[in-house]
């Protein structure tokens, strides 16, 4: 083996017994003010890569729209959208801030955001709560019954789950991810069975904290009713495993996936904080009744931090039932995509192991060189957007990682090695 | 001594024959249309999947080569 080739294994198992070695525990929902300390007035935090409000997809732009309104920074959409164009907003990735996002990722001081701490490192993470399905702000839903229903998350539900979370003392998520790849989750596209599970914790502790029995019943159903309530604790989650990971040197794994619905952006431990974007790809999926490809949005959205830690379309093999449902074949086919995700990365999570797969470990560590050389993208499961403003989410499906990521973080990385 | 092994231009020649005679069974490894033309014809097709290192761009190789893959 070549110096070199030797000096980047070293650096890489480092990077991904980081990541396995995380232990990160859903400790508290808390205000975004209180969490950012630093956020400046008026900043708006979003989905993927860096972008400004020209070059904004129509959900995002719906999205920046309606979370304006719901800070009071302006009275209506009209005037959001007047303000947005001159300028009158900051806008920084979430991935600059400690956050990650679904779909268009709308963070803002105002919001309560769920707190995953990483007791290994020390480090946090936050997301802001799931809204549930249909017409949502996450998919550029941006009228008065999306605003109603982030002001209740905010005045209600946020805080409620604060208190039962302190109360109780957190809760550890590895177990309860391990549990779910053999309940059939792949914790992106389906999260039906952590979030029963994270139901079930929580259910007496926010009893025992409720002030309110009405509240109570209220906050539970909407939970109950939500099978994606858990993706966004898994989203906080990938950040808060991930980020410590960042910055080793010599290291070509990758610490970050994300898209904003123009740019698929990466970042590479051995290169830093730096982005490598290209163009991000359509979704192919299937599409809910009345609503075409033609309709589509380009992915977006934080929550490919889940793939970057091994889960999502690396462990397809997990969640046959998901196959279908966001159209990419047959059930059976499901390990085929974690065998090729296997492919690209340089080890796998003895502790997140998929049972239909004779227990093998989920895919973990995305080698930068080993995308390039294979030509092998991440598979990565997504929800699809409206391509419109303000119309909401109107399917599913798959979508894969663009190669000029890779090639132009390779080029990077080569350079900081020393051979570019 | 009778003598029955065929000779090896026997043995050629009738391989080549079962070639014309026989049902074709191929494996096709790289440009999966080759497959799917012949499995429009009805031929039974095993398909491998391959393509060649970095997808053939010799920069992104050589960028490998050094990285040491």
């Amino acid at each position: 083996m070549t110096d070199i080739a030797a000096r980047i294994d070293a650096a890489n198992a480092e990077t991904v017994r980081r990541i396995m070695s995380a232990e990160p525990v859903l400790i508290d929902v808390v205000a975004a003010r209180e969490a950012l300390p630093h956020l400046a007035d008026r900043t708006i935090l979003h989905a993927g890569p860096p972008i400004g409000w020209d070059r904004m997809c129509g959900p995002m732009r719906g999205a920046v729209m309606g979370i304006a309104v719901f800070e009071g920074w302006a009275a209506d959409l009209a005037e959001a959208e007047a303000m947005a164009a001159r300028g009158a907003f900051k806008f920084e990735p979430n991935h600059h801030h400690d956050c990650v996002g679904p779909m268009t990722g709308m963070t803002t001081g105002g919001q309560m955001l769920l707190v995953v701490e990483n007791r290994s490192f020390g480090n946090r993470a936050y997301c802001a709560i799931n809204e549930g399905l249909g017409k949502v702000m996450r998919f550029g839903g941006n009228d008065g019954e999306v605003l109603d229903r982030i002001r209740w998350l905010t005045s209600s539900l946020g805080p409620a789950l604060g208190k039962a979370l302190r109360e109780m003392g957190g809760i550890p998520l590895k177990p309860l991810i391990a549990r779910g790849l053999g309940m059939g989750d792949e914790m992106h596209q389906r999260n039906l069975a952590c979030s029963s599970l994270l139901l079930r914790l929580l259910a007496p502790a926010l009893a025992r904290t409720a002030a309110d029995t009405n509240e109570l019943a209220k906050n539970l159903a909407f939970i109950a009713a939500n099978d994606q309530f858990f993706l966004n604790v898994a989203m906080a989650m990938g950040k808060a495993m991930s980020d410590p990971a960042r910055g080793i040197a010599g290291s070509s794994v990758v610490t970050a996936m994300c898209r904003n619905g123009t740019d698929f952006g990466i970042r590479v431990s051995g290169t830093g904080d730096q982005w490598f974007t290209a163009p991000v790809e359509m979704p192919v999926g299937m599409y809910f009744p009345g609503f075409t490809e033609a309709d589509a949005n380009p992915d977006m959205g934080d929550s490919a931090i889940v793939e970057t830690i091994g889960l999502g379309g690396f462990a397809m093999g997990a969640a046959p039932a998901v196959v279908g449902f966001i159209g990419a074949g047959n059930a059976s086919e499901a390990a085929v995509f974690t065998r090729a995700m296997s492919e690209i990365c340089i080890a796998e999570n003895s502790e997140w192991t998929i049972p239909a797969m004779d227990y093998c470990g989920v895919p973990t560590g995305i080698d930068i060189r080993l995308v390039v050389e294979t030509g092998l993208m991440p598979t990565i499961n997504t929800g699809i957007a409206h391509k419109k403003p303000g119309v909401g989410q109107v399917g599913a499906g798959i979508v894969r990682a663009p190669r000029g990521c890779f090639e132009a973080a390779l080029g990077a990385f080569a350079d900081k090695m020393g051979v570019g | 001594m009778p003598h029955t092994e065929q000779p090896s231009t026997a043995r050629a020649a009738s391989s080549a024959a079962s070639l014309l005679t026989q049902p074709v069974r191929v494996i096709n490894i790289g440009l999966e249309s080759f497959a799917d033309e012949l499995r429009a014809q009805g031929v039974p097709v095993t398909h491998v999947q391959w393509s060649p290192p970095a997808g053939g761009d010799p920069k992104m190789a050589a960028l490998l080569a050094k990285l040491g893959m």
